[in-house]
């Protein structure tokens, strides 16, 4: 446990240090880029170009080693995932476009084609001398444990620069993903406007491929915005709250990989981030699970009430035991089924809004009014004094309850 | 007479495309003008050859039956579903030097009305293009957005998620956005389809006002019986264009049948062109 806030304080050593800072760098800029993504429904695309990834890292190796060079160069290395992670995104496009397949099926073409490919290279790049300790293998799932300082910077460069172009896309992406045909009519370019929120995945991927594998690089873009997605209704504070959730989920889990020895940093990050997807789910008073049964249960009070109270009214008989624990636990009944004095007033009451409903719907011309009509809503809160008072002026006699 | 002032138009097109270019004022001053405008998805024409010229500042209705090209019509002239061929004009002038006059109402259920976003953020859009992209939007904006919901009638829903809306509020908003945008020219598609009874008549109340205001309004509508109270000229579409003039003349028996076929009862069709309409509402 020790290791762990060791880890948090950045004082559990400097490769901890750096994996930390790095992780919680490549959280930040997948929560911006990846609620993009999630918005505009394309989350699976991400996970397309992430494989596709894979044979750019092999044939990296192999220029860079036949150059001369050291193979194992990250910069050369992520060069090469970009490369063909662009081509694999690019057919992808050009399929879903040009051809009658689908987007769904464009994807899973791609995805294991270019995997395959990738697989064969890195098989190939093993048996050959020079390639047995180049550790590409690292990519499929991250590998913390080498990160050389040179390496963290290009992490947090890429970073922060992906993050800040997403912050200026952010208008015409939102625009895009919500209403695409108005985008277009308003001078946006559609295709390009994509294409830049995929070239952004591309560099969210590859710069994760370090810390957290191509695998798993796709839950850093999507669960983040997906998580804050509960707890707001507005793209800005989605993009926020997802890039402190993603840069929150980078940190914990690299400190508490970095806590024991054989954690591996990629998995651990992709856990915290769905700890904190799954308390979101059940706890978000927004839109989470437990609020939900919350106000339903709330309503369906507010309804039985209501109901029992102009049956009541009516006099009638109520068999609904909710309906009759409702009004017995408001201290409208007794427990022996007898109305009680508040009762009988709450009663009289309800009845009489109904009647005022009833007359304000068919006198009032502004519908947007009358249409706020429910059963439930008071009256009160929706017309005033004064028009209540011409309400009752039209029922005529006091109303009285039998 | 309709179909002589078709064949007359496109005597002028001929000319015009053997290089000299003829100046049909009628042409170069419509806020929309399409000439030979073909859309085809697939190997099947949606709008075959079709020549349009709407009048400035009026209230024009595009009608035919469902599945004739209306919606697509519209799409085609802004460039959203790609044409096979034809030539559009606004105002004279191709599409993408005058886009910030034309404003575009879609059909309500186009987008996903889940989307993490308030009336206010949906209306704020209409302005987008006038920020850029290093733009902020101030006070004054919002102060605009503000005010295109008063006239809309939807001030009071200015923080509510749009998901919350009724679908005539949620149409209400995408009419609020295109105000934003301060255009010359509107294009609605089916902006009443779907909606209660006093959004209809706070919509019909704003376009009205547009159109005195000097703006120029084209509807994709589906609604026969308020053709004549609430447009001054319609164009029929059925794949081809069927008759395009003042609801007066071309909103007659004969177009009717020709653009819907059998698919409107004889009688029915005569009440709807000689009543005016106003029985039916």
């Amino acid at each position: 446990m020790n290791g762990f806030f060791d880890a948090l304080l950045l004082s559990g050593g400097y490769n901890a240090a750096l994996v930390t800072l790095g992780a919680a760098l490549l959280g930040f800029s997948a929560g911006t880029a990846g609620t993009f993504l999630f918005l505009r429904k394309r989350a699976l695309v991400s996970d397309a170009v992430a494989h596709a990834t894979l044979p750019g890292v092999g044939m990296a190796f192999i220029v860079m080693v036949a150059l001369g060079g050291e193979g194992r160069n990250l910069a050369g290395l992520l060069a090469g995932s970009a490369i063909t992670a662009t081509l694999g995104l690019l057919s992808i496009m050009w399929i879903s476009r040009y051809t009658r397949l689908s987007e769904d099926a464009a994807i899973g073409a791609i995805l294991s084609v270019f995997f395959g490919i990738g697989i064969v290279l890195l098989t190939v790049i093993q048996s050959i001398s020079s390639g047995r300790q180049a550790g590409l293998e690292d990519f499929l799932l991250g590998a913390t444990a080498s990160m050389l300082f040179q390496d963290a910077v290009i992490i947090a460069a890429g970073g922060i620069g992906t993050a800040l172009v997403t912050l200026i896309l952010r208008r015409p992406m939102a625009l895009v993903a919500f209403d695409a045909d108005y985008a277009t009519a308003s001078g946006y370019n559609i295709a390009r406007i994509d294409f830049a929120m995929m070239a952004l995945v591309m560099a969210v991927t590859v710069i994760g491929l370090k810390i957290v594998g191509l695998i798993m690089v796709v839950a850093l873009l999507i669960i983040p915005a997906v998580t804050a997605r509960f707890w707001t209704e507005r793209v800005d504070r989605v993009v926020w709250i997802a890039s402190i959730i993603g840069a929150l989920a980078g940190y914990l889990g690299a400190a508490l990989s970095a806590s024991a020895p054989a954690l591996p940093a990629g998995p651990i990050i992709v856990l915290v981030s769905a700890a904190l997807f799954i308390f979101s789910l059940f706890f978000s008073p927004l839109r989470g699970i437990a609020a939900a049964a919350y106000q339903h249960w709330k309503f369906q009070k507010r309804v039985h009430l209501r109901q029992g109270l102009l049956a009541l009214a009516r006099a009638e008989v109520i068999h609904d035991a909710l309906t009759l624990a409702t009004l017995r636990r408001a201290g409208f009944i007794r427990k022996d089924g007898v109305t009680t004095e508040s009762g009988r007033a709450q009663a009289a009451k309800a009845a009489r809004d109904e009647h005022r409903w009833e007359i304000a719907r068919r006198i009032h011309h502004d519908t947007a009014l009358t249409g706020r009509y429910d059963g439930l809503t008071p009256i009160e809160t929706v017309f005033t004094h004064d028009e209540i008072a011409e309400f009752d002026r039209i029922i005529g006699k006091p109303y009285v309850v039998s | 007479m309709m179909k002589n002032a078709a064949l007359h138009n496109t005597v002028l097109d001929l000319a015009a495309s053997d290089g000299k270019p003829v100046r049909q004022s009628g042409i170069s001053h419509s806020p929309l003008a399409v000439r030979g405008l073909t859309v085809s998805y697939g190997e099947k024409p949606a709008i075959f050859s079709v020549d349009a010229t709407f009048p400035e500042t009026t209230m024009s209705a595009i009608i035919g039956p469902n599945g004739a090209g209306k919606s697509t019509f519209l799409k085609a002239a802004l460039g959203i579903t790609p044409r096979l061929s034809g030539v559009i004009t606004f105002f004279g002038k191709p599409l993408g030097e005058i886009r910030h006059r034309i404003a575009y109402v879609p059909q309500r259920a186009s987008v996903d009305w889940d989307f993490p976003a308030t009336v206010i953020d949906v209306v704020t859009m209409g302005l987008y293009p006038r920020l850029g992209l290093l733009g902020r939007l101030s006070k004054s904006h919002f102060a605009t957005a503000h005010a295109c919901l008063e006239r809309v009638g939807m001030a009071d829903f200015a923080d509510r998620q749009i998901g919350q809306l009724s679908g005539g509020q949620q149409q209400r908003v995408f009419l609020a956005r295109a105000l934003a945008q301060g255009a010359d020219l509107y294009l609605l598609d089916e902006p009443f389809a779907g909606v209660d009874a006093a959004t209809e008549r706070a919509i019909i109340d704003v376009l009205k006002t547009l159109k005195a205001e000097n703006k120029t309004l084209i509807c994709v509508h589906h609604d026969l019986a308020t053709i004549k109270d609430y447009f001054d000229y319609v164009f029929l579409i059925n794949v081809r264009k069927i008759a395009e003039g003042p609801a007066a003349t071309a909103f007659t028996t004969d177009n009717l049948q020709h653009a819907y076929g059998g698919r409107l009862a004889q009688g029915h069709l005569e009440q709807l062109t000689l009543a005016g309409g106003a029985g039916f509402a």
